[in-house]
């Protein structure tokens, strides 16, 4: 696209484009699900303001002390650091063309993401059992909300995987396809950056309050 | 309501729903039901007289063309304003009966839903489709565009929208809408001091047109940066558009705080867990920070697109180029960044010490000024013109003289130590309704005059626009000055009933106010009848029927599906009257197949499945809100195995298009 | 004590002022009592100034404005060719500074105006004056009042008289009067226009009033926060006296006999509309701070005692089963009656109802499997612990568990 100078005589300034090309299909995705990754970090940004505000009101209940198990979350951080790894060696294998190792390393993703949820939820079901549930204290709605809500968005991020690895078997690695696998992509990284902000600021500063 | 009420027995079927939901006992509600039923059916009937339905199914509901959804979302603003002034009609009456002992002729139970409703239904309903609607028809016009960035999600913005807001009505019939208050303040609002289903419509409405919102927000900011015509750099969008995306950069940066928010309130009411309850370490005050932290931005989200609309109005008009469009540019950024900085000031009662108050009072005033830098811009475009009175521009006028007095009201309420003897008081009410129907609603009413010729092919009629304006302006005056005074009174907010007598008469001008207000939404009805059944008087051919300045007066009205034939490109700011004045010629050969998004019921039926599984989850109803959910998530994934979403519209079609429109601006002006 | 010059300024031309709101809104407005403007305190005397000052340096914009609009209007119509006409002009960098810098000097000093303001009329500050030109001397002490907004009438307990009224608040005039403002449900806003700026009063809260009343004469106070179904009613009446005349009142007061105690306080606490006014002769001591720390119903643990319990860490997994059920609760009568297991925090030094004689911490204590790696088990933090912090507690006397009959 060129722009002329006001300057030149009306003659020789083009007003209309009569050599248009159609405009490449999702264009704008990615600047668009970026927004929308930044409206969701909002979202948490809310649930942490309110972990701030009310992870100290314990209600003379358990805190963070009695209740998190460093090492198991630690695991748990892991499978989704792993998970995210695992994520660009999709990206990378995609960059190839090699179909069935992007499948393969998605595979791998997923299984990863799953256990992390099923490790999430085995602590939730502790802490549940031992009474420490979300209406005991702020401190627990706060905890629970945080932690949950970040767990289920890796819940439809896993969803969106496997529906991903379906399209991908059903299509290959198709301009649309490549497309959702970076939207995808940049939210599995999203939900780890998220996450790495919960394991300090929630388990291991609440560990050392 | 008893003083000794049972806790009403949930059904594994049912939920909470049970005949006793429905207010029978109530006979306002049960003649409104009947009168929606009679006139729903009347419709309904009239469209499978005419075979309509699958127009509206194929044209209208699943089309992805923001053209459409923006005349769709004008429809819905429109819809709800009538219901939105019905309470405001209802509450007017209320106010001016219930003195010297009289109760008026609503219950607390009903009055206190009806003012909660009427604030909910304006902000959420009225004004933000209306808002939106406009967005979404003018800006791709404005830059050049065929469509948004997204089609489909603009779509299901729509859609969603719509859910909320029949969520809204429905409750009007089954069950109850909330009793706190537009804002729905804890622990008022908590599953303890209102365990009805009142705030629970209140959340799943706001949440799902919350979603709606949040989207279109996301799809117009791409559509700004990612669209625009070549040669237009960010310093060349008009006003418009400029105001269009601080507008949806407010509404992305603050909707998502609005739904974090209601979820937590939910969690409280649904799960039992402490955000903001008095026991258990809850903290309500977290609340109402939250609330405003959205809300403040929400009166910027709201006004800031209107801006934009005077900015058009104005220049077009006089005939002239906006005056400052810099510093217009700039004041509009300024507005968008300080409007986070200064929610605290609607709770400066709640207790905060003095430099706190003080510091958000001086960042609220601080806002006034780049308004102020806005007023005399209009101002100065103009100066030296050549003003032609038509509507728009009445309309205009009309707001620069409301609006100040607006604005000088809310910089008084910026004042903490004034804000004590103001706040919740009947002056705040004037003060904002000063604002909103000086500033938005005006704005609103010059645009859709400005545009409706585009939208439609012919102009509105004068005549019934001129009766409107004058109802509104005087109606308006009388409504809302008592209420000042009042307010000077030391009378408080939705207050129901009230003991002294020398009151009254205030509040009677104020119900002779709101009838005339009523007169003029009635003008407005009329005229937009009268102006269709005489459109071919009316009719224009040129597509640029004000002498227009941006690129949606160089297509034709109503413009073609692809919107432009060929993309124009611009060269300078006012990017049609540059070409206007340099003489640009229109290709009349040359078309191309143009690349098209498809129609797609996609939309429809999640938010479908969105209201019923908001429905479900008010009353209780678990399964049928696990199956919508499932409905929701199948479809949603569904959706994404159709790799087939555009077509071309063939050049034989753009050129036979463009033929009729060459012929007619041959024939026309 | 230093003047606000702007607010000297508007008491000396205060006649003149008062017609200036007049002139903004209706020439009708004059004697029609806006209390707001004229009120009978001293601190909202200078709130309503305040209002008058602003509202006049905001007019020196708006004036002119809205006359250019007009004038603008009217000379630059299409119809008048007379006129200029530069469709070109857009730009001047002069009036660009001046449409800025314009608002912003009014700005500044409105800016300047609303620090000082805000600082002198917080209503927390002792008052320094009781009436311009009257100050507060040292060794005055201002009368107490403490205000508990119900479900929907007003509580006014007088620490220093030993009595409480509902919805009737009687007040010397020329004393400095410190009010203590809470709530027992939900938020409301304690407002009497004729003598200060309204304050929220909210549960679990405690806001401050400092205020004073000049002239004798019945007002109207009431809730300036949209509480509920009874919110129109939640009304009070104010009654300025003279200093003997207060006496009187508060004698005559203490004679009349009935006193304000916990169970008292609960019975009134349960949602009713216009209630008629009442007076105790005695209140219940501490009574105001166990509203303040919501621990009014018997076996409830005060905030203030949960406070300092969480700022040590809680109590553990210990304390996760320290709750009851709440027997009675606010909620009755707003709507379809209690939730199903509304709870509270029980009080570590009273015995459970029927767990007489065991200790406390003994209870559906679970110390299975431990979390929290390498840190002291919770079940050993220290009891000392929990006994210095029960030892602070100041709901001293249990008392018989009222039990609602509904």
């Amino acid at each position: 696209m060129t722009i002329q100078s006001p300057l030149v005589a009306a003659a020789e300034v083009r007003f209309y484009d009569l050599d248009e090309h159609d405009h490449a299909e999702g264009h704008s995705t990615m600047l668009g699900f970026w927004i929308y990754l930044m409206s969701d970090c909002l979202i948490f940004a809310i649930l942490f303001a309110c972990y701030a505000v009310l992870g100290g009101n314990l209600a003379a209940g358990p805190g963070p002390k009695d209740l998190f198990d460093l090492p198991l979350v630690a695991l748990n951080t892991a499978m989704l650091l792993f998970s995210s790894i695992t994520y660009g060696f999709a990206m990378l294998a995609m960059r190839q063309d090699r179909l069935r190792q992007t499948q393969a390393w998605l595979a791998v993703t997923g299984l990863f993401g799953a256990a992390f949820l099923a490790i999430e939820l085995y602590e939730f079901q502790h802490l549940i059992h031992l009474g420490a549930t979300p209406q005991r204290s702020a401190f627990l709605s706060a905890f629970f909300t945080l932690v949950g809500t970040h767990g289920l968005h890796v819940t439809f991020g896993t969803i969106w995987l496997v529906t991903l690895m379906v399209q991908l078997g059903r299509n290959g690695l198709i301009q649309a396809n490549r497309r959702r696998l970076m939207c995808l992509s940049l939210f599995w990284h999203f939900l780890d950056v998220i996450w790495i902000g919960v394991f300090t600021f929630v388990y291991l500063m609440g560990m050392l309050r | 309501m008893s003083a000794d009420p049972t806790p009403i027995p949930i059904s594994p079927i049912f939920g909470r729903l049970s005949l006793e939901s429905f207010p029978l006992h109530e006979p306002i509600i049960v003649a409104t039901f009947a009168a929606v039923v009679i006139g729903g059916l009347a419709v309904l009937g009239l469209i499978t007289r005419y075979r309509l339905w699958g127009w509206l199914w194929r044209d209208w509901f699943t089309s992805v063309d923001h053209k459409k959804i923006g005349i769709m979302y004008m429809v819905l603003g429109l819809i709800m304003f009538l219901r939105g002034f019905a309470d405001a009609i209802m509450m007017r009456i209320q106010q001016a009966m219930a003195f010297g002992g009289s109760e008026g002729y609503l219950n607390s139970h009903h009055y206190d839903q009806i003012f909660t409703a009427h604030g909910v239904i304006m902000i959420f309903f009225v004004a933000m489709p209306f808002v939106t609607g406009l967005m979404n028809y003018i800006v791709p016009l404005q830059i050049g565009a065929r469509d948004v960035s997204f089609p489909f999600l603009n779509n299901f913005s729509f859609w969603m929208t719509t859910a909320g807001a029949v969520l809204v009505m429905m409750s009007l019939f089954v069950g109850e809408f909330a009793q706190t208050g537009w804002l729905a303040y804890p622990p008022l609002s908590g599953i303890a001091y209102s365990p009805a289903t009142g705030v629970d419509y209140y959340i799943w409405a706001l949440q799902i047109a919350g979603v709606g919102t949040t989207l279109s927000g996301i799809n117009l900011i791409a559509t700004i940066l990612k669209m625009r015509a070549p040669g237009m750099g960010m310093m060349k969008m008009p006003v418009f558009t400029w105001t269009s995306l601080c507008t949806n950069v407010l509404i992305v940066a603050s909707f998502p705080v609005l739904t974090a928010v209601l979820t937590l309130l939910s969690l409280d009411r649904y799960v039992g867990t402490n955000f903001f309850t008095n026991d258990f370490g809850g903290s309500p005050m977290m609340y109402v920070n939250l609330i405003w932290i959205w809300g403040h931005p929400e009166v910027y989200i709201l006004i800031l697109p209107l801006f934009g609309v005077f900015s058009e109005v104005t220049s077009t008009f006089s005939g002239k180029k906006l005056f400052g469009y810099t510093s217009m540019v700039y004041a509009t950024i300024v507005i968008t960044i300080l409007s986070y900085l200064v929610w605290l000031h609607h709770f400066f009662t709640m207790g905060s010490g003095p430099s706190v108050n003080s510091f958000f009072g001086i960042t609220t005033m601080v806002i006034s000024i780049p308004t102020g830098a806005k007023l005399f811009n209009w101002l100065f475009t103009m100066y030296r013109g050549r003003i032609r009175f038509e509507l728009p521009m009445m309309w205009t006028v009309a707001f620069m003289l409301t609006f100040v007095v607006g604005g000088m009201t809310g910089v008084l309420l910026a004042v903490p130590p004034a804000d004590f003897v103001l706040h919740n008081s009947l002056f705040l009410i004037a003060h904002f309704h000063n604002v909103i129907i000086g500033g938005v609603l005006f704005g609103l009413f010059a645009a859709i005059n400005f545009w409706w010729p585009k939208a439609f092919g012919f102009k509105l009629d004068v005549f019934w626009g001129k009766i409107s304006f004058w109802c509104w302006v005087v109606g308006f005056w009388l409504a809302f000055m008592p209420l000042y005074v009042l307010g000077l009174m030391g009378v408080t907010r939705r207050m129901r009933v009230f003991d002294d007598p020398s009151l009254q008469i205030w509040f009677i001008i104020a119900g002779i106010g709101a009838a005339v207000i009523a007169v003029g939404i009635g003008a407005m009805l009329v005229q937009f009848a009268v102006s269709i059944w005489k459109r071919d008087q009316l009719r224009d051919t040129t597509g640029d029927p004000w002498g227009g300045r941006t690129l949606e007066w160089s297509t034709s009205s109503p413009p073609p599906e692809y919107n432009f034939a060929f993309t124009p490109v611009i060269h300078s700011l006012d990017a049609w009257h540059d070409m206007k004045s340099r003489g640009a010629e229109r290709p009349t050969q040359g078309f191309r197949p143009i690349h098209m998004p498809k129609n797609t019921g996609t939309g429809v039926i999640l938010s479908a499945f969105a209201t019923i599984m908001g429905f479900a989850l008010i009353w209780y109803i678990w399964w049928l809100a696990a199956l919508s959910f499932a409905g929701i998530l199948t479809v949603a994934i569904g959706h994404t195995f159709n790799y087939r979403r555009d077509f071309h519209i063939p050049a034989a079609t753009v050129e036979t298009t463009e033929g009729a429109r060459t012929r007619l601006l041959a024939t026309g002006t | 004590m230093p003047e606000i010059t702007m607010l000297a300024l508007a008491r000396r031309f205060r006649p003149a002022l008062r017609l200036l709101p007049a002139l903004v809104t209706l020439p009708l407005l004059s004697g029609c009592g806006m209390v707001v403007l004229e009120p009978a305190g001293d601190v909202a005397r200078q709130q309503g100034n305040l209002v008058i000052v602003s509202t006049i340096l905001m007019l020196l914009i708006i004036v002119p404005v809205m006359a250019l609009t007009i004038f603008f209007a009217w000379r630059y119509r299409a119809a008048n060719k007379e006129a200029t006409y530069k469709p070109d002009w857009d730009h001047s960098t002069q009036l660009e500074l001046v449409i800025w810098a314009a608002p912003l000097l009014i700005i500044i000093c409105l800016g300047a105006l609303t620090w000082v303001g805000t600082h002198l009329l917080d209503p927390y500050r002792p008052l320094a004056r009781t009436a311009p030109g009257n100050p507060v001397a040292t060794e005055v002490q201002p009368l107490d009042v403490q205000v508990v907004a119900l479900d929907w009438k007003w509580v006014f307990i007088y620490p220093e008289q030993g009595i409480a009224t509902v919805n009737e608040l009687a007040l010397p005039v020329d004393r400095p009067i410190r009010f203590r403002i809470s709530a027992s449900s939900v938020m409301n806003s304690f407002y009497i226009p004729a003598l200060a700026g309204q304050i929220y009063a909210m549960p679990g809260m405690e806001t401050k009033l400092h205020a004073v009343l000049n002239r004798p004469g019945n007002y109207e106070g009431f809730s300036a926060n949209y509480s509920g179904a009874g919110f129109s009613k939640m009304r009070f009446k104010v009654r300025g006296m003279d200093g003997a005349g207060f006496t009187t009142w508060a004698s005559q007061t203490k004679g009349a006999g009935g006193t304000l105690d916990r169970a008292a306080y609960l019975r009134l606490e349960r949602p009713s509309e216009n209630e008629p006014v009442r007076r105790f002769a005695g209140v219940e001591a501490g009574l105001f701070d166990a509203v303040v720390n919501m621990c009014v119903e018997p076996g409830k643990m005060c905030m203030r005692d949960m406070m300092a319990l969480d700022a040590k860490g809680g109590l553990g997994l210990a304390g996760i089963h320290n709750v009851r059920p709440l027997e009675y609760d606010k909620t009755a009568g707003r709507g379809s009656g209690p939730a199903p297991d509304r709870k509270m925090v029980a009080a570590l030094c009273l015995p459970l109802p029927g767990d007489e004689g065991k200790p406390v911490m003994e209870r559906r204590v679970d110390l299975s499997p431990l979390t929290g790696a390498g840190l002291s088990r919770p079940g050993s933090l220290p009891r000392a612990t929990f006994i210095a912090a029960a030892d602070e507690t100041s709901i001293p006397t249990p008392i018989p568990f009222a039990k609602s009959n509904r």
